[in-house]
């Protein structure tokens, strides 16, 4: 049979796109649906947020931090409750990351603060002595691309009927809705309502201004990304 | 038929060797500027702090990874390609204008596809998912590089004279078919831009699978990309100029056989060990697990396949640097195939992932088995090519030394780093606290980052003998025809 094949270059192909292909279906197709369910508590991201998260990729911070925790108790102690699959139900991508060269970030918001994440941002090593971070001072001058964040929500209410606009039920019984905006202007307004909130407890006096005067700089949208991992 | 050798012609084969090589140094040198980052911080800003967006750790990764597999090793596979395809199938590229118009189209469109990679990539322009970090209108141009090059496999398939496929003939089409088939899946994206009505960054897209989907189709992919691009094609590649270069017979056609329906066959299983303790089901893990220990047999075919073809002819080995190169990497191969399974392992994967011996492990992969093979099938083809010796032999060996010596200084300190770290991070002490904080079990690590760097730089300055060596090759290596050239390479002092 395989000499036969060695001459017939169709069927020989043919032949190893089975071999290959057959496993990645049994693999991937069973689990798919019920993968993709969120668990009690799991919320769409709203624009800020999700601007702040085309900044965490932008910047490729997912290189050095994972957003995984392991079922370990070395890990629930390190980073929180470990993690489940409905919780990832509106991350696309993904940002589970193959490396820790810096810790876990999959639940920071509940240990970490706006004004620790702007001090450590602008100067790791001050805050975290021995730390090999790098400073993202550029986050404090660049404008977060907001519109981008607002076609990519509407693109996944529309695509995959991500709830926006729709009562959630969260882990204490009670309802939250996330908004859609029905305009770009309206996102925009928002967005940088959200944005106000998060630079009131921030220091940096050109961030401040930048906000006032209605522009939204990256890490004030990294950081609302942050706070809301939890 | 005329009783004369074929003409092959080696245009298109001669573009990729170049690429080869100038991605080969950009891609490491980006490793080693990245290396330097993590042991001393200070180097992110080495540009200046203005153009620290640029230069930082977090902004060149991908640069790094995507240079040296999309960039240096797709050349490498390309370039042996136009050079393999044509002499196992006995047809020459000229023999047909269509095929070699379509190879210098593939050419041209993969120069422009590596220009928007590095110009995207450089200004944060990423899906972050790794090895498929390209946005949607790359990712189209890749395929239709990708079709092109599946014509020309086909098309030279098509008007072959030789009836029976050889060995590396059956590797590059697995490579083709495998590649195809995990890059259009990985990659199914929504442009956010038409999707919203014209909103927003018209590059941007989203990902169609969410959450734990994405991430079991991200790591079927991303493992398989190293199935399907450093482990299928450079198989291709040993198979052919191993025995060409020792002038011995493959040892064991069955062999070759099983090693290669059942590679196909296992690889594909084993994405799920990427994923181990995550969110994926457990079935899947366990599954990743168990065939991750099985690939040892196809893998440990091949290579053993390779080593006893050299049975009885084992003086070569130390005279020529060639062979050396080859045997090397072969034995690479080995090693780090079964530190591949070692690590999937459920317990040992538990202390493993998330360190750096898996990047160790990768670097043995790459460094020692792909860029090793990658350079010898140069060095092969280059006297054949340019019909001109290898300018000088003795460089080849220092290199080599220069290239192990950094290989071995790289994994042995990765490994060390890694255990250390994953040791560190699950202590408790004897009240049942973690004994340590994150950032003592990066302090500890210091050391070992700068010995990987200098492994690194090590490799690097390998690189850069090579490049000097084969463009010496090119223009003042001492003429030679190819009918002068046995079996073995014709090399100068």
């Amino acid at each position: 049979m395989f000499h036969w094949l060695e001459k017939h270059p169709f069927f020989f192909a043919v032949a190893v796109f089975v071999t290959i292909a057959f496993a990645g279906l049994i693999e991937i197709l069973p689990n798919f649906a019920q993968a993709s369910q969120p668990v009690v508590g799991t919320k769409p991201y709203t624009t800020l947020e999700l601007a702040g998260r085309h900044v965490y990729i932008k910047n490729s911070c997912n290189a050095c931090h994972s957003q995984l925790v392991r079922p370990f108790k070395s890990e629930t102690d390190r980073y929180g409750h470990y993690s489940l699959s409905g919780e990832y139900a509106y991350d696309r991508p993904f940002l589970w990351g193959s490396k820790r060269t810096g810790p876990d970030l999959m639940r920071v918001g509940n240990y970490r603060t706006t004004d620790w994440h702007e001090n450590h941002m602008k100067d790791p090593e001050a805050v975290v002595p021995g730390s090999i971070m790098p400073a993202y001072p550029w986050l404090f001058k660049n404008t977060a691309d907001v519109d981008t964040a607002y076609a990519e929500q509407v693109t996944v209410n529309k695509a995959f009927a991500v709830p926006y606009n729709k009562e959630i039920p969260m882990a204490d019984g009670s309802k939250a809705t996330v908004k859609l905006a029905a305009t770009l202007d309206e996102a925009k307004s928002d967005a940088l309502e959200e944005a106000k909130a998060v630079a009131a407890d921030m220091k940096d006096q050109d961030v401040k201004d930048a906000v006032a005067a209605g522009q939204i700089p990256e890490i004030v949208a990294l950081i609302a990304y942050l706070n809301s991992l939890k | 038929m005329e009783n004369r050798p074929l003409e092959y012609d080696y245009t298109v084969a001669k573009m990729f060797m170049l690429t080869t090589v100038l991605l080969g140094i950009v891609g490491m040198l980006v490793g080693v500027i990245l290396a330097w980052e993590m042991a001393f911080p200070a180097v992110n800003t080495i540009a200046g702090s203005g153009l620290a967006e640029y230069t930082n750790f977090s902004r060149l990764r991908p640069l790094h990874t995507d240079a040296v597999i999309f960039g240096f090793t797709l050349s490498g596979i390309w370039a042996t390609w136009y050079y393999v395809g044509q002499r196992v199938l006995k047809v020459s590229m000229a023999e047909s204008k269509f095929l070699m118009f379509l190879g210098k189209l593939h050419f041209a469109l993969y120069l422009l596809v590596v220009v928007a990679v590095v110009v995207s990539l450089l200004l944060g322009i990423t899906t972050s998912k790794e090895y498929a970090e390209f946005e949607w209108p790359i990712d189209i141009a890749v395929v239709v590089v990708w079709v092109i090059w599946g014509m020309s496999i086909f098309g030279l398939i098509g008007i072959r004279r030789e009836k029976s496929l050889y060995i590396s003939i059956w590797y590059y089409i697995a490579t083709f078919l495998g590649i195809a088939m995990l890059y259009l899946f990985n990659n199914m994206e929504i442009p956010t831009y038409f999707a919203s009505g014209g909103i927003g960054a018209w590059y941007h897209s989203v990902s169609m699978y969410s959450g734990t989907n994405d991430a079991l189709v991200q790591w079927w992919y991303g493992h398989n990309a190293v199935a399907f691009g450093f482990t299928v094609p450079i198989v291709a590649m040993i198979y052919y100029f191993l025995p060409k270069e020792s002038g011995q017979a493959v040892y064991s056609y069955k062999l070759s056989l099983l090693a290669f329906w059942g590679l196909m066959f296992v690889y594909l299983w084993a994405g799920g060990h990427h994923l181990l303790f995550s969110t994926v089901p457990d079935w899947m893990q366990t599954m990743g697990s168990v065939f991750s220990v099985v690939l040892i047999l196809p893998s440990w075919g091949s290579a053993i396949n390779m080593l006893l073809t050299m049975k009885g002819e084992w003086q070569q080995v130390a005279s020529s640097p060639l062979i050396k190169f080859m045997i090397l990497a072969s034995t690479f191969y080995m090693f780090s195939t079964l530190e591949g399974p070692i690590q999937a392992i459920k317990s040992v994967n538990a202390l493993a992932h998330f360190t750096d011996w898996i990047v160790g492990h990768v670097h043995d992969g790459v460094l020692g088995w792909v860029a090793f093979m990658i350079m010898a099938a140069l060095f092969h083809m280059a006297p054949r090519v340019f019909k001109r010796e290898i300018y000088s032999k003795s460089l080849m060996n220092t290199q080599f030394w220069i290239q192990t010596l950094g290989v071995v200084l790289y994994f042995t300190s990765m490994w060390i780093a890694g255990i250390t770290q994953g040791m560190m991070w699950r202590a408790h002490d004897e009240f049942g606290n973690l004994a340590y904080s994150f950032i003592d079990t990066v302090a500890v690590l210091h050391p070992y980052f700068t010995i990987r760097a200098v492994g690194g730089t090590l490799y690097l300055l390998g690189m850069f003998l090579f490049a000097y060596n084969m463009y010496k090759t090119m223009t003042s290596g001492r003429r030679v025809e190819e009918s002068e050239l046995q079996s073995a390479s014709p090399m100068g002092a």
